[in-house]
């Protein structure tokens, strides 16, 4: 996937979690990515956070922190 | 009905619902039957049949045809059975020599202006007026042929009476000439359909039924066949009978169209299907049908279905028509290689949500067995996904509440983003039923639905939001309720989690969420959306619907949530008349949404993250059961661009036309080794696969579908399958070429697997199916027959919870550039991609999709009705040919995405849902102009389909 399209959309589930507090929203946020998102989708996401993709949310890139850490296939 | 050959009881006059009983004696047996029924129902529940005409069980009784006749003690008269209510200790005589007599002589008048040309009619053997004279006994008829109907021509001159056979209908005729003016048809088309295509033109002598127009094709007719079902002679007859001659065994199945999931006796003559009569036992029509399942059924035999398998190493060659051995072994070898060089995520599938629960179920666990992870998704990720989610946060159950019969009993309905006459008419019949006693209606749509304005039907309010701004509009409904002090506060203090209630009740207080702050977002008139909250919160029962104009938009899971909150909210739940009921698109979307295929859920709803379930099929299916959620659709799409994702089995879908933002979708095929499509045709996924397995259809196998009310219904096989195998054949040799070692003999014994192993399907098994006729989930031990209505005592969840929906604007947005809202949709005749429907005569309907635009925005544009434009976005553009129309505001355009030349889908955009990337079909910014034919794209487009769906000769 592209680097543009996955960060739009953890930036979307980021936003359908603005309104809860920083540390809920987090939790929110990197189980939500935990719950729906394929190993590969959550390595380059973290791959993104871990470079300091500018356009990632804040808070997705605290979340991405949480995320679960994919083995290799 | 016509159903003497194959007799499916009829009782003469409607059932009636009271609690009090009446007791009364006919012919000296006594019966007991619920006060208000007729005394022709009562006997017809002794089993004593009063000879009939006019009266049939579907519509209210006229007492027009004097046949029906009893005598009562101590009533003066003979009055007729079917409009006289029992009354305690009445004594009724059915046959008495007076009434023989004037049976008789009504049917002498009858026979009178008939044609007795019963050997060569096309109801011979199945006709009431026939059998009718024969239980009368008549013998002779004394009238001389004087004024009649039926001669074309009298003493050398035409009949000036006499009117031709009209045969404009594809599916059925109408043949004055055989005509009894009973009023079935009339009484058919307005009660049990609800459309008041029929009249009766003249009176006496010279009645006549009528449409009104020319001629049936011209007329509003909408051809559900009610009309011909209810007709006792051969005036209103199907044509298949006409060709074929009358049935001689049925067989109920279930439709293979919507999820309105309707029964249907298939009747038969050897393996010829000759007719589908919708079944009065069906408890999700009620005897109702539309013109899909009733008629478009010809796909099944058309000469496109493809019958030999096929292979090819490359998507540019020809296909090679090869053995079913030859396409399991080249498959087999493909997906291994791919997965040894790639890894074992670079496989997957799409189940079908066309398909019966047993073949979902064998597509999931040969992914989640044999492939060995969890990479697999169906339809209902591009539809309900959005349902699965928000319901299932907020109340806990990825599916709707109540069962259809609900609708009897609501009192307020509000219709959000669905078009129930359209793409659910046999549920739209039935809501224009309870409309027509009195319920109120509510319709948010950005057009104006057939529901909002139609015969005998009005909407209380309609709010014709801006595509897009469904979470704005519900969030302001929310508004009205809450500071108007509206709210159910008993039953959200019993029965919702209290500090989300008071988090969401303050949210949706504030000031900016008021209908008079969110007018300017929506476009819908304050005081309209006030008064419908107003409406929806205290006007009885409340019962929402909704359709993909809910789910399809970047906010799909937020407005299912807003939906749930409303319901929540106004105690609207847990009751028959209320609740929140998706009406989901696929005859069985439901059921493989409950057969697991989402990539992150077992069957059951059950995450792959459950070490316990996870542990059941491994033990199981002896295996190990990958615990990473696969990938999705659109997700599959991407990694296959990104060279990740290599082989799909595709079982009954067409994603290149269904799934959004075609060209994207094209260059994901295109970059796989291995696409696998299994159908009844070369589709136009085909055009990028490499195998091509033939599927079967519906009448071709056993299983069952679960429709939008949870309820699972037996498909019954009535023929052998073409391509010779039913597709959960083809999935477990498929599976077996690929090591598995299944031997499944017969899908009953798939669904024991399902029950054993998912709790709410634990009680359910063919026997039971057959002994009830169908069953809602959950169906076990604390619902042995199923549950027709959800969360009555509590919420599945435990206590509901309110979730805060705000609004997010999409970031598809209008510009200069792009400065109409593109919508889309379905109508009557086709079935989405129109695999099917296209393959009927149901085509002569609706033979291209049109884009309906307001003549004002027409007009500021040079376009007139019936010119091509071109409709373009920032995704791609095609052409179609424009209508004027008012039923859009201005600023919104709409089409349906029938037909594969418009590529509508190359017009949408890539935006999803934020929580299950269910994507944004509702809402894509276009500019339409003047076009002088084909885009670039549908030339190129349609040269390569050409090209691709060149087959070569067989090899001798």
């Amino acid at each position: 996937m592209t680097p543009e399209k996955l960060t739009y959309m953890a930036n979307q589930i980021a936003t359908a979690f603005a309104r809860q507090p920083e540390d809920a929203a987090v939790t929110a946020i990197a189980d939500h990515i935990d719950a729906f998102w394929d190993p590969r989708m959550r390595a380059q996401l973290i791959e993104l956070a871990e470079a300091g993709a500018p356009d990632l949310s804040p808070r997705v890139a605290h979340a991405a922190r949480r995320i679960r850490r994919p083995e290799a296939a | 009905m016509k159903d003497f050959i194959l007799p499916d009881a009829d009782f003469g006059t409607p059932a009636r619902r009271s609690d009090r009983t009446v007791t009364l004696t006919i012919d000296g047996f006594e019966v007991t039957v619920p006060e208000g029924t007729s005394v022709m129902r009562a006997a017809a529940e002794l089993g004593i049949e009063i000879p009939k005409l006019c009266a049939t069980d579907s519509v209210e009784p006229i007492g027009s045809c004097r046949l029906c006749l009893v005598e009562i003690e101590g009533r003066r008269g003979t009055p007729a059975s079917c409009t006289t209510p029992v009354a305690p200790g009445m004594k009724v005589h059915t046959q008495t020599p007076k009434i023989a007599r004037m049976r008789r002589g009504v049917m002498e008048l009858y026979i009178s202006d008939h044609p007795l040309d019963c050997l060569t009619c096309s109801a011979n053997g199945d006709c009431q007026l026939q059998d009718m004279a024969g239980a009368v006994g008549l013998r002779d008829v004394r009238y001389t042929p004087g004024a009649n109907h039926f001669e074309t021509r009298q003493n050398g001159e035409a009949n000036p009476r006499y009117i031709e056979k009209d045969a404009s209908n594809p599916y059925f005729t109408y043949d004055p000439a055989k005509c009894i003016a009973c009023y079935r048809c009339v009484r058919a088309c307005e009660e049990v359909q609800g459309t008041f295509a029929l009249t009766v033109e003249g009176r006496g002598f010279e009645a006549r039924i009528s449409t009104g127009a020319s001629d049936f094709l011209s007329s509003d007719c909408v051809s559900c066949g009610a009309c011909v079902q209810a007709c006792p002679t051969a005036t209103l007859q199907e044509k298949s009978v006409i060709e074929m001659g009358t049935p001689d065994r049925a067989v109920v199945t279930t439709c293979a169209y919507c999820g309105v999931g309707c029964n249907f006796r298939a009747e038969m003559k050897g393996d010829q299907l000759v007719r589908m009569v919708p079944s009065k036992d069906g408890k999700a029509n009620r005897g109702h049908s539309c013109v899909k399942g009733r008629f478009a059924y010809g796909y099944a035999t058309h000469p496109d279905r493809i019958l030999n398998p096929m292979i090819r190493d490359s998507i540019h060659d020809p296909w090679r028509e090869v053995t079913w051995e030859e396409a399991f072994e080249f498959t087999a070898r493909k997906f291994r290689g791919i997965q040894e060089k790639h890894g074992v995520r670079a496989i997957g599938g799409i189940t079908s949500s066309r398909c019966t629960n047993e073949e979902t179920f064998l597509v999931q666990k040969l992914i989640r067995q044999v492939f060995g992870n969890n990479n697999v998704d169906t339809c209902a990720r591009v539809c309900h996904s959005p349902t699965g989610y928000g319901l299932k946060t907020t109340l806990g159950t990825s599916a709707g509440t109540q069962d259809f019969d609900s609708v009897e009993h609501a009192d307020v309905v509000l219709i959000i983003g669905a078009n129930p006459t359209d793409g659910h008419p046999v549920f739209a019949s039935r809501l224009k039923k309870r409309l027509r006693q009195g319920a109120q209606l509510i319709v948010a749509d950005p057009r104006r639905i057939d529901l909002v304005r139609g015969p005998h039907v009005r909407a209380a309010h309609h709010l014709p939001l801006r595509p897009g701004t469904n979470v704005a509009l519900l969030t302001a409904m929310a508004h009205v309720i809450v500071t108007e002090g509206l709210t159910d506060d008993d039953f959200i203090r019993e029965r919702c989690e209290m500090d989300a209630y008071q988090d969401w009740a303050g949210f949706v207080a504030e000031d900016r969420h008021s209908p008079e702050a969110t007018e300017a977002l929506t476009g819908v008139p304050a005081e309209e959306v006030r008064k419908a909250a107003r409406l929806y919160a205290t006007g009885g029962n409340a019962a929402i619907y909704y359709g993909l104009g809910v789910t399809e938009h970047s906010q799909g899971s937020t407005t299912v949530m807003a939906i749930a909150n409303l319901a929540m909210a106004t105690g609207n739940i847990g009751r028959p008349g209320v609740g929140v009921n998706p009406l989901r698109g696929q005859n069985n979307v439901q059921g493989s949404c409950d057969m697991g295929s989402f990539p992150h859920e077992l069957p059951g709803y059950r995450h792959v993250h459950d070490a316990e379930v996870r542990g059941m099929y491994e033990k199981l299916w002896n295996v190990t059961i990958s615990d990473e959620p696969g990938l999705r659709i659109p997700n599959m799409l991407d990694a296959a661009v990104h060279g990740t994702f290599k082989g799909i089995y595709i079982q009954g879908e067409d994603i290149l036309q269904s799934d959004p933002d075609t060209k994207h979708v094209a260059s994901g095929l295109a970059a796989m080794e291995c696409v696998v499509v299994h159908d009844l045709f070369l589709n136009e996924t085909a055009n990028y696969a490499h195998v091509f397995l033939p599927g079967s259809t519906f009448l071709e196998k056993d299983g069952t579908f679960t429709n939008a009310e949870r309820r699972i219904n037996r498909v019954r096989r009535v023929m052998a399958p073409l391509n010779g195998f039913a597709d959960w054949e083809v999935t477990q040799h498929l599976a077996n070429a690929m090591g598995a070692g299944w031997s499944y003999a017969h899908p009953s014994e798939i669904m024991a697997e399902i029950a054993a192993t998912t709790p709410t399907f634990a009680g359910v098994s063919y026997g039971l199916l057959d002994r009830e006729g169908s069953v809602q989930w959950p169906c076990n031990d604390a619902a042995p027959t199923g549950t027709p209505v959800m969360h009555e005592g509590g919420f599945v969840r435990g206590k509901g919870l309110f979730v805060v929906t705000d609004y997010v604007p999409t970031d598809e947005r209008t510009g200069p550039r792009y400065p109409l809202l593109l919508t889309t949709g379905r109508i009557l005749s086709q079935y989405n991609v129109g695999a099917q429907t296209r393959r009927t005569q149901n085509s002569i309907w609706h033979d291209e999709d049109r884009l309906e635009i307001h003549p004002h925005d027409a007009e500021t544009r040079g376009i007139a009705e019936g010119d091509w434009v071109r409709l373009a976005s920032r995704s791609g553009e095609t052409t179609l040919r424009a209508t004027l129309s008012d039923r859009v505001s201005p600023g919104v355009v709409y089409t349906t995405f029938h037909h594969p030349e418009t590529q509508a889908n190359v017009v949408t955009s890539d935006f999803s849902d934020w929580a299950t990337n269910c994507p944004e079909y509702k809402v894509t910014a276009v500019q339409v102009a003047l076009s002088n034919g084909p885009s670039e794209w549908q030339k190129t487009y349609s040269e390569r389909a050409r090209a691709a769906r060149r087959i070569l000769p067989a090899a001798e």
